[in-house]
């Protein structure tokens, strides 16, 4: 039992890493009062560039850099729509997930003939699982011991990255320059603007910053994750993230909350596949795939807890008359 | 949202197309990397599409999905609302018309089994779009994000019937059972055969006819009743709609239960015309398309008959592309379409400056040579 | 302007600034001499051209020609940095706060010492409470700014301007959102700043603070400068002439007037908002066929709350309207569509935002809250040609121009859109008009036909409401002057008995000698 709760979370993690990834990337974006419902088109742009070019260049570093490269390139074309030229931001974050959909198949069938799939990747083309010092050694303490090498040692660096990155983004935000006015663009552009900074400026570098992000979050599915590309491998994470996002109130600490909450969802599903549980009978897979969406759903509504969105979100900057 | 100072037909007309061309130019580029040569491939596309009957009878087959779902689009638009969730409306509303033809096919003849699906397609997907509507109305949360998240719930929910209810003993695939002849939507070809006329097979059926209904009653309502002036004044200036006697969170209930039962018609096409039973993903993302078909029609019913059109010439030339290139499959005509919503749509207002420039500059230009004439 | 007086440098210079917006020449060769520690007033008519030429100076527009010179040396402003590096500060008509953050962060926003927040508060702390002590701008540096009222919000950004060290104090139409009390602290703030050497420019439409606070004032009219005059030199009458450019009339010429029977009324009536204020405190108020009753306040004193709930726009938290025969409480049904079938008529106070749809033909805009009478509209279709027919005639009756009902809407003169609104309302002959702001930016030839439809519905025998910020109208029309401070009506005053000073005292809620006596009176019979 206590195996199997070891095992589930273990999973969690596994599953809330690009989650979490993501999730931060539409926080920074959704701060500075930018939409990002194109998580999803990201995601799997760069999941596609950090596989094929691992694959081509022998190393998941390399990877790892085109993936982020990727989501950087992605981040700026909807910042070009929708900063620059004052697009809608949902239409524009609709345009790229398609665009993302549809590019990284078709590219992907041209250079690998394979159905849009990359070769699988092996070896140092992918990231490898890190022992943190004396896992081994710990490995027979009961309980802490096990927690410590089963659970919190044996996964690759972007696991650990991405749970860096919470504390981070938490000092960014609240304790930096940069932080105080990206909160400040996406409740009141007005004022960042009257006081003499750039309101596009800002909200582009949320966006680098978010694009940046969320290719690593492609990196970790098609490097770490997984080995190799395959069509569509995005699978609604960008927007489970988005609803994390929400779910985490645009708090980092929360947002990773919710992140863990709906990786573990997740790995229940796939652990519950099949499984008679006594008096309920076999939870239908799909019952529990659900649930974050309508715990989203029931959040916005207001029946448990408010969320409240940063004030300018969605909105273009115009200056006034 | 547009106070330039050009005529109408430059912003009706020249605007979009120059939008569009955009989009197809950036796709050709798409076309060269991956070694096609677009001329060929547009040749290709149009032959394909409309060279020969059966080419068109699949064009207007795509185009009737198009015309539902981007109506469903561009009704919720004028009132306001991003409908994302068509995708999920349509899917419930097929499931519904599905639902009625495997129930009432066995027992009822057509003329009875007709009129109940399209309404329990209208129904379903309807009901699909209440929630995030009431929720959008009455309790403030974003219509977006909610309809997002309703496409993911009808997409599990769908899943959970087709395997654990919907499929037969002894089927593989997730799919019901095949419908009986008497809940068939009549063929194209057999309808115009009543009339004489020679036309050959293809999976348009009479649902075309149904969505060229739709576009009149909708143009019809939006323009030309105190309804739709309802619908446009509170998408223009809600506060406005109010002045003016309008219940704006009641109207928003409603516009999106028109706009979900719109989708949900595509379950006519689909379901009853097309396959005749329920398939897993048959809607395969012919909502989003609705997002760009609204896009470039802007919102117009005649306009959305248009762009419903191209994308049909897309969707079917993308099929012979595949066929003739190994290179290309149908995820082409998604890059097409995706430039096509950031052109047209998140970057819409890009050209409207330069276009200005130039046109201010030819007209002045003009009133200039006009007056030394004069002199 | 050349002979050099060393004593008196100036702070800000400008020379010919002029700026378009399309076919609108917003700033006319703008020329203007500042004198260093003085507080410099420009006054002008609402779209005079004072906004876009502050917004010039503060960098938020770029001129299309002209020179700004501060401190006598000739400064490059394309944007707001550039003017606070300058030494400009610019307190907006709308505050340009974060509402989620404390009062210190909003200070330090723009203006950190390096890329650590925690340094820069802590400077900000410090140097703000040194500020406050030396110009009586106290605030509670860590309270949230949805926390304070309106007048500390207003502090804040003065603070914000001090903080970057302006030496040149922009106020945009100050005192619109203040009380009187706090706009008379406000005053003393000013004075102090100056007193220290900061120079002030106070935009305002306002002649009484003009000559209350300035030193020297400058009038716009149509995006041009009128007139340069020291302010001891001057008079009311001949700035409000400068501002209009001829001799104004404000009397509106009418009989005295006979009220009859109440047509509305209105008691304990209360409304509360979303955030939980009360925005209305159990209001009574009558309105009589055949008289003008004004309300006058400081704007945000609940006149506009007052008309939405009448005009079943907001609904009433507590007490009742009676309109005729029916009522409206908290608990039955209202909208502005039953309101409209009960005869009653609004023209609100906004036009754009609420009065039409911007984007809609004005044969649109002339049926909103009208579209759904049968004539028209058949069973299904509505009646495109008689609405038409409809809009013309009420542009040919009231003189809209130009005279196509199938323009946009937004793309008539405020006068004209102002014009088909209020021919909507009093074509539909309602027992009771309401109307707010009805000449607000409208221009002068259609203000006297404005006011003159006004008066010819009293003298129908309707019953009028006219809310309006301008004093001067409300004397000018009104039978019965209602006060209203806080949400609550303050007092009452016969229009031949009322003045400014008597309102103005009333709007700060403080009632005047000749009132009590009169109250007294009252009550001893």
């Amino acid at each position: 039992m206590f195996d199997t709760i070891i095992l589930l979370l273990d999973a969690t993690l596994r599953v809330a890493t690009p989650l979490l990834l993501l999730a931060l990337a539409g926080l920074f974006s959704e701060r500075s009062g930018v939409v990002n419902i194109a998580l999803e088109g990201k995601l799997l742009g760069s999941a596609f560039a950090a596989a094929a070019t691992s694959y081509a260049t022998g190393s998941v570093w390399m990877g790892l850099l085109a993936g982020m490269a990727t989501g950087f390139a992605l981040a700026m074309v909807h910042g070009f729509a929708s900063i620059t030229h004052r697009g809608d931001q949902i239409v524009s974050g609709t345009a790229i997930n398609m665009l993302a959909a549809g590019l990284t198949v078709t590219l992907g069938r041209y250079w690998f003939e394979q159905g849009g799939q990359t070769p699988s990747l092996v070896g140092d083309q992918r990231f490898q699982a890190i022992d943190l010092p004396l896992a081994g050694m710990l490995q027979d303490v009961p309980l802490i011991g096990s927690l410590y090498s089963k659970l919190l040692s044996g996964h690759n660096l972007l696991v650990y990255l991405a749970f860096a990155l919470v504390p981070v983004s938490w000092w960014i935000l609240q304790r930096t320059r940069f932080g105080l006015r990206l909160r400040a663009v996406g409740e009141n552009p007005h004022s960042v603007d009257t006081a003499g900074v750039s309101v596009t400026w800002l909200r582009y570098r949320a966006l680098m910053i978010a694009g940046l992000l969320a290719g690593i979050a492609g990196a970790y599915l098609s490097t770490a994750h997984s080995a190799g590309f395959v069509p569509n491998m995005s699978a609604g994470k960008g927007f489970i993230a988005l609803a994390a996002l929400i779910f985490g109130k645009w708090r980092p600490v929360s947002v990773m909350f919710g992140c863990l909450l709906f990786g573990f969802l997740d790995a229940l599903a796939v652990r519950l596949q099949g499984v008679e549980i006594p008096v309920i009978g076999e939870v239908p897979v799909q019952a529990i795939e659900v649930l974050p969406y309508v715990l989203t759903v029931l959040l916005l509504a207001g029946f448990i807890g408010k969320a409240i969105a940063p004030k300018a979100v969605g909105q273009p900057y115009v200056k006034s008359r | 949202m547009n106070n330039n100072k050009l005529p109408a037909w430059i912003n009706v007309l020249l605007l979009p197309l120059l939008n569009l061309a955009l989009a197809l130019a950036v796709s050709a580029l798409v076309f060269i990397a991956v070694d096609v040569n677009p001329l060929d491939a547009a040749q290709l596309m149009i032959e394909g599409a409309l060279g020969y009957q059966e080419g068109v009878g699949y064009t207007l087959y795509y185009a009737t999905n198009f015309i539902f779902t981007g109506l469903a689009v561009a009704i919720a638009f004028s009132a306001g609302l991003f409908n994302i969730g068509g995708e999920g409306q349509a899917y419930i509303g097929g499931l519904g018309t599905g639902l009625v033809c495997l129930l009432l096919g066995p027992s009822m003849p057509f003329w009875i089994v007709f009129p109940v699906a399209l309404l329990a397609g209208m129904a379903f997907g309807a009901l699909w779009a209440l929630i995030p509507a009431y929720l959008q109305a009455y309790r403030g949360s974003h219509v977006v994000i909610t309809t997002i998240m309703f496409n993911f719930i009808a997409a599990s929910l769908m899943v959970y019937l087709m395997v654990n209810v919907l499929k037969p003993e002894g089927e593989m695939s997730a799919v019901s059972a095949v419908f009986e002849s008497n809940a068939h939507l009549p063929m194209m070809h057999d309808i115009l055969g009543w009339f004489g006329i020679d036309f050959v097979r293809s999976p348009l059926n009479l649902s075309f006819f149904l969505a060229l209904a739709a576009l009149v009653l909708v143009w019809l309502l939006l323009w030309h009743t105190r309804w739709g002036y309802a619908i446009r004044a509170l998408g223009s200036n809600p506060t406005a709609a109010t002045y003016g006697g309008i219940n704006p969170k009641r109207l928003t209930v409603i516009v999106m239960l028109i706009s979900g039962a719109l989708a949900g018609m595509l379950g006519m096409n689909e379901v009853m015309g097309y396959s005749q039973q329920i398939r897993l993903g048959f809607v395969s993302g012919y909502g989003f398309t609705g997002i760009a078909v609204a896009l470039i029609g802007r919102g117009h019913p005649i306009g959305i008959f248009f762009a419903s059109l191209l994308f049909g010439i897309l969707f079917q030339g993308g099929n012979e592309l595949s066929f003739e290139y190994a290179n290309i499959e149908r995820e082409m005509v998604e890059v097409v379409q995706s430039l096509v919503v950031l052109f047209s749509g998140a970057l819409s207002l890009m050209l409207v400056k330069p276009v200005e420039k130039i046109y201010l500059a030819l007209t002045a230009s003009r009133a200039n040579q006009a007056n030394t004439q004069e002199a | 302007m050349s002979d050099s007086r060393p004593n008196q440098a100036l702070a800000l210079e400008l020379r010919g600034i002029d700026k378009r917006f399309g076919d609108v020449h917003a700033n006319n060769n703008i020329n203007l001499q500042v004198p260093k520690g003085t507080v410099h007033g420009i006054i002008g008519e609402n779209g005079a051209g004072k906004s876009t030429l502050m917004n010039i100076i503060y960098g938020f527009y770029e001129a299309d020609q002209g020179d700004i010179l501060v401190g006598g040396q000739i400064c490059h402003i394309p944007n707001s940095r550039e003017a606070i590096a300058a030494g400009i500060g610019m307190v907006h008509q709308h505050f340009m706060l974060v509402d989620n953050f404390t009062v210190l962060e909003n200070v330090v926003l723009g203006a950190e010492d390096g890329a650590m927040l925690n340094v820069s508060l802590r400077k900000a702390r410090k140097e703000l409470q040194r500020l406050a002590h030396e110009y009586q701008l106290d605030v509670p540096l860590d309270a949230t700014i949805d926390e304070l009222p309106v007048g500390l919000q207003q502090r804040v950004e003065i603070l914000k301007a001090l903080y970057r060290g302006a030496k040149v104090l922009i106020l945009d139409e100050p005192t619109g959102v203040l009380t009187p009390q706090e706009t008379d602290h406000l005053f003393r703030i000013l004075h102090s700043l100056r007193d220290q050497g900061v120079t002030i420019l106070l935009i305002t439409h306002k002649l009484r603070e003009i000559l209350a606070i300035t030193d020297n004032v400058s009038v716009m009219r149509q995006g041009q400068m009128v007139g340069h005059v020291k302010t001891s030199e001057t008079s009311k009458e001949e700035l409000a002439e400068l501002m209009v450019g001829r001799k104004v009339r404000l009397k509106v010429e009418k009989q005295d007037a006979t009220p009859g029977e109440v047509l509305l009324s209105t008691e304990k009536l209360t409304y509360t908002d979303s955030r939980g204020v009360d925005m209305l405190k159990a209001v009574d108020l009558e309105i009589r066929a055949g008289e003008v009753v004004g309300v006058a306040g400081v704007s945000g004193n609940g006149q506009s709350e007052l008309m939405e709930v009448l005009a079943g726009i907001l609904e009433p938290t507590k007490g009742e309207v009676k309109i005729g025969s029916n009522r409206i409480t908290a608990d039955t049904p209202s909208s502005a569509k039953l309101v409209r079938e009960m005869k009653v008529g609004h023209v609100p106070e906004d036009r754009l935002s609420m009065g039409l749809v911007k984007n809609f033909s004005a044969e649109e805009s002339a049926i909103l809250g009208i579209q759904e009478q049968p004539r028209f509209n058949g069973q299904w279709l509505s009646k495109r040609k008689d609405i038409t027919e409809y809009c013309q005639g009420l542009m040919e009756e009231w003189d809209v121009r130009p005279r196509n009902p199938k323009l946009r809407s937004s793309l008539f003169s405020g006068g004209n859109q102002q014009k088909l609104i209020i021919a909507r309302e009093v074509d539909q002959d309602p027992d009771v008009l309401m109307i707010g702001q009805p000449t607000r930016g409208v221009d002068i030839g259609a203000i006297e036909y404005i006011h003159k439809r006004i008066i010819d519905m009293r003298d129908q025998g309707k019953g009028v409401l006219l809310v309006s910020v301008e004093l001067d109208e409300i004397l000018a029309l009104s039978d019965r002057i209602i006060v209203m401070f806080d949400g609550q009506i303050v007092g009452e005053v016969a229009a031949d008995k009322a003045n400014e000073r008597i309102l103005g005292m009333m709007m700060a809620n403080v009632i005047p000698d000749e009132l009590k006596q009169a109250d007294t009176a009252g009550e001893a019979l």
